[in-house]
């Protein structure tokens, strides 16, 4: 047992450390630290700057411009980048379409989309949920009847991420109403400019517009646009999830987060000295680190062993690190909520009103805290809910 | 980064595992008592007693992932032996702190399972403080006189000698002016009364009257006892994490088994929902507490403190936690069975109850890891 890494893996770590900070612009990566809303420039200028380099896209295989990396330095990748605070490759692109297309997808298929999907030009939405079908995705309605050599899509999409910036999506349809409920799902790829589309927004808790509602009315989508086989998509959406359930712990992005609110309550007056000198609040803080420092080990755990993995066999780790990490994203949240305190109350709008030169009571980053802290509650229920999470364990895993 | 064991640990895992499905306690079950001292002897005969030691002194080299393979084998067989006091505790006293002369005394009795150890710190006031001493020592001639009170001493009544924490100069709660001294269990003015502990195991009161200690059995630099007794709870902390990991893997597989057999309105009441993500939860609390557990491990030999110390506090406030709702829930998923002396549950349950007690709570340890400022920062 070895916990420390090679001298290669710490100066490869660090060549990350240098690229992140120098090539992706500061004021993008401030937004992400202080947990702002990204503009569409913000994360299509971060993922090019990393395809140039190479980097968008290191999950893919090594022909459509993966990397030849080891599971530790895809680790290590993956904990810089969310240290540094640089937007994560969009998740749509090349974490969920870009691994289906490469796997399965057909040549001309990999051919028009691949480039395309790792530079950001297009840019995916997933049409997975249902209004109908969230936890029990398999019972999905959206139909995709086939017509003279295409496709006639009609249903509806529910809670479909970035979707107002989208210019495809990548969607689970029904294409065999007689057939048990995984078995008749296909795979398929639609240009979100088809006639019969239509995208609503979804404003969230947060105040945000993150998350759409997207109706097909009779769309018509070309027959080569089916991902492999017809029928198949459950199993192509099975493997998305896979790669979706453990890139979710997200540990370096609350490693960030913690390490800011600790360095934010050093800076925090309250009461004879600093909020950091509070031992309830240093006491909270700790109980979050231990957590967090368990929950490293256990992801480096399952890194370490995936050279070794049976993958026939039932393997809990992708739930537990779904379980804990999700807690641990919304608990360092809180710790940020706390720290702001009353400041996180007021809700400002961008302009200032005419005239009103007198510096802010609350701190520039403050009125941030709450809107992520609301956000954050979705961690727990996307990919997966926990308690879905918790059926696995007990089903797969324990055998109950 | 490698989580993998090497061979020849992978053989000595094995051969403990074995060991220990053939000694696993059985606490509730009815029969003659255990015999102790056969226990030990065939501890000895499988090497266990060799593991910390360098080869020169007759031990294995082996290091604390050795010492973690062997606590969560005895946690998961619920085995009773003087194994963490003396092996971890004394044994790490010798190794980390022990002159030429005090190596090659008692090291190879402990390998060849003659000599039993323990450790006694804690006193009336001292909580978990390990700095916290009132035992007093004088220097008197060539020789040292211990007075004072010593309790909840691990395998204190049996042992043949005694690591004790003393007061050579400074004030109770000062971390200066504290002395490790070797006393000999049967020396005059030691005065021992032993009892179970919660788990079965044994533990002493321990006073010392005016007991001559020769200056040669001062263990370390006089006055400069704290860091190697830090150093040592440490690496015992880090065998106790994995003591609690094993007995919480077993209690685990326990409780999942009956929820898979006990049927009550018609079915396995595993095919509840209610318990079977309480399960899951449990799942979540062992691999967390595997993961610190290993993590202890690894950094228990580090000699730099500061490293060290918030790293295997965090551990062991990990490993409690986990061990507190795994217990608790245990209990609760077995229902009524669980609360009986007869069945195995509760005495796991009680292991670990007892483990959490032992060098530090969860809140001593949170405290420890606010102290040192935390784990991360912003890079």
């Amino acid at each position: 047992m070895e916990l420390r890494f090679t001298p290669e893996e710490i100066a490869f770590r660090d060549d990350l450390r240098r690229f992140f900070r120098e090539k992706i612009p500061a004021e993008i990566r401030r937004k992400v630290a202080e947990g702002r809303h990204l503009e569409k420039e913000d994360i299509v200028t971060s993922q090019r700057i990393l395809n140039a380099a190479g980097l968008a896209t290191p999950n893919w295989p090594v022909a459509w411009g993966g990397k030849d990396w080891t599971p530790v330095q895809r680790y290590i990748f993956t904990e810089e980048m969310q240290r540094a605070a640089v937007p994560l490759p969009l998740q749509f692109n090349v974490f969920m379409v870009g691994p289906v297309i490469a796997a399965f997808g057909s040549e001309e298929q990999k051919k028009k989309f691949l480039p395309a999907t790792a530079n950001l030009d297009i840019w995916w939405c997933q049409g997975f949920s249902e209004p109908g079908a969230g936890s029990d995705l398999a019972s999905l309605k959206t139909r995709a009847d086939k017509k003279d050599g295409k496709y006639i899509v009609s249903g509806q999409k529910a809670w479909t991420t970035l979707g107002q910036h989208a210019d495809w999506i990548f969607c689970l349809v029904r294409t065999d109403r007689e057939a048990k409920k995984q078995r008749g799902i296909s795979f398929l790829l639609i240009d979100m400019k088809s006639p019969g589309i239509t995208v609503r927004p979804v404003i969230t808790i947060d105040g945000g517009h993150e998350v759409n509602e997207v109706f097909f009315d009779d769309v018509e989508v070309p027959a080569e646009n089916l991902v492999g086989e017809e029928n198949k998509g459950w199993d192509y959406a099975k493997f998305l999830l896979a790669n979706e359930r453990t890139g979710i712990a997200r540990i370096g992005l609350s490693k960030q987060r913690l390490a800011r609110a600790k360095r934010l309550a050093r800076e925090t007056e309250s009461g004879d000295g600093m909020l950091w000198d509070d031992p309830d609040f240093r006491r909270r803080v700790a109980e979050i680190e231990v957590g967090l420092k368990a929950l490293e080990i256990t992801q480096m755990r399952v890194v370490a062993n995936q050279r070794h993995r049976d993958s026939d066999k039932p393997d809990p780790a992708s739930s537990i690190l779904k379980i804990k990490g999700s807690e641990l994203q919304q608990a360092t949240t809180e710790l940020l909520l706390e720290v702001a305190g009353p400041y996180a109350i007021p809700a400002p709008e961008h302009d200032q009103p005419e005239g009103w030169n007198e510096p802010a009571v609350a701190p520039a980053w403050a009125d941030a805290a709450a809107p992520l802290y609301f956000n954050y509650r979705k961690v727990s229920i996307y990919g997966g809910s926990n308690e879905i999470q918790r059926n696995i364990i007990a089903k797969a895993f324990l055998g109950l | 980064m490698d989580f993998d064991l090497t061979e020849e640990q992978r053989l000595l895992k094995e051969s403990i595992d074995r060991f220990v499905a053939d000694n696993a306690r059985d606490p509730g079950a009815h029969g003659a008592a255990p015999d102790d001292k056969a226990l030990w002897s065939s501890i000895a005969e499988l090497g266990l007693l060799a593991i910390p030691f360098s080869e020169e002194e007759g031990g294995i080299g082996g290091g604390p992932v050795e010492t973690m393979i062997v606590m969560e084998a005895l946690g998961r067989g619920l085995i009773n032996a003087p194994y963490l006091p003396t092996v971890v505790l004394g044994g790490g006293f010798l190794r980390l702190g022990g002159s030429e002369a005090q190596r090659q005394e008692f090291i190879p009795q402990i390998v060849d399972g003659s000599l039993t150890m323990a450790f006694a710190q804690l006193e009336k006031q001292s909580r978990y403080d390990l700095h916290d001493v009132t035992t007093n020592a004088k220097r008197d001639g060539d020789s040292y006189v211990l007075d004072g009170r010593k309790g909840v001493v691990l395998g204190g009544d049996t042992a043949d000698l005694l690591v004790v924490t003393a007061r050579t100069s400074g004030a109770r709660r000062d971390e200066k002016g504290i002395t490790l001294f070797l006393v000999d269990g049967n020396a005059e003015g030691v005065s021992r009364r032993g009892m179970p502990s919660q788990d079965g195991q044994r533990v002493a009161e321990i006073s010392f009257d005016n007991v001559r200690v020769p200056a040669g059995r001062v263990l370390g630099a006089v006055d400069g006892g704290l860091p190697l007794a830090t150093h040592v709870v440490d690496v015992a902390l880090a065998a106790l994490c994995a003591d609690s990991l094993g007995a919480m893997e077993e209690l685990h597989r326990l409780t999942v088994d009956y929820l898979k057999t006990r049927q009550q309105f018609g079915v396995a009441i595993g095919s509840f929902q209610a318990l079977q993500h309480r399960a899951a939860d449990m799942l979540v609390a062992v691999e967390q507490a595997r993961s610190m557990a290993m993590y202890a491990a690894m950094m228990a030999e580090e000699s730099d403190a500061a490293e060290r110390r918030p790293a295997i506090a965090a551990a062991k406030a990990q490993v409690n936690r986990s061990a507190r709702s795994v217990g608790q829930e245990a209990v609760q998923l077995h229902g009524g069975i669980a609360m009986t002396w007869e069945y195995k549950a509760g005495h796991y349950f009680k292991r670990l109850t007892t483990a959490e007690l032992m060098f530090g709570d969860t809140d001593h340890h949170l405290r420890a890891v606010m102290e040192a400022g935390g784990l991360v920062e912003e890079v």
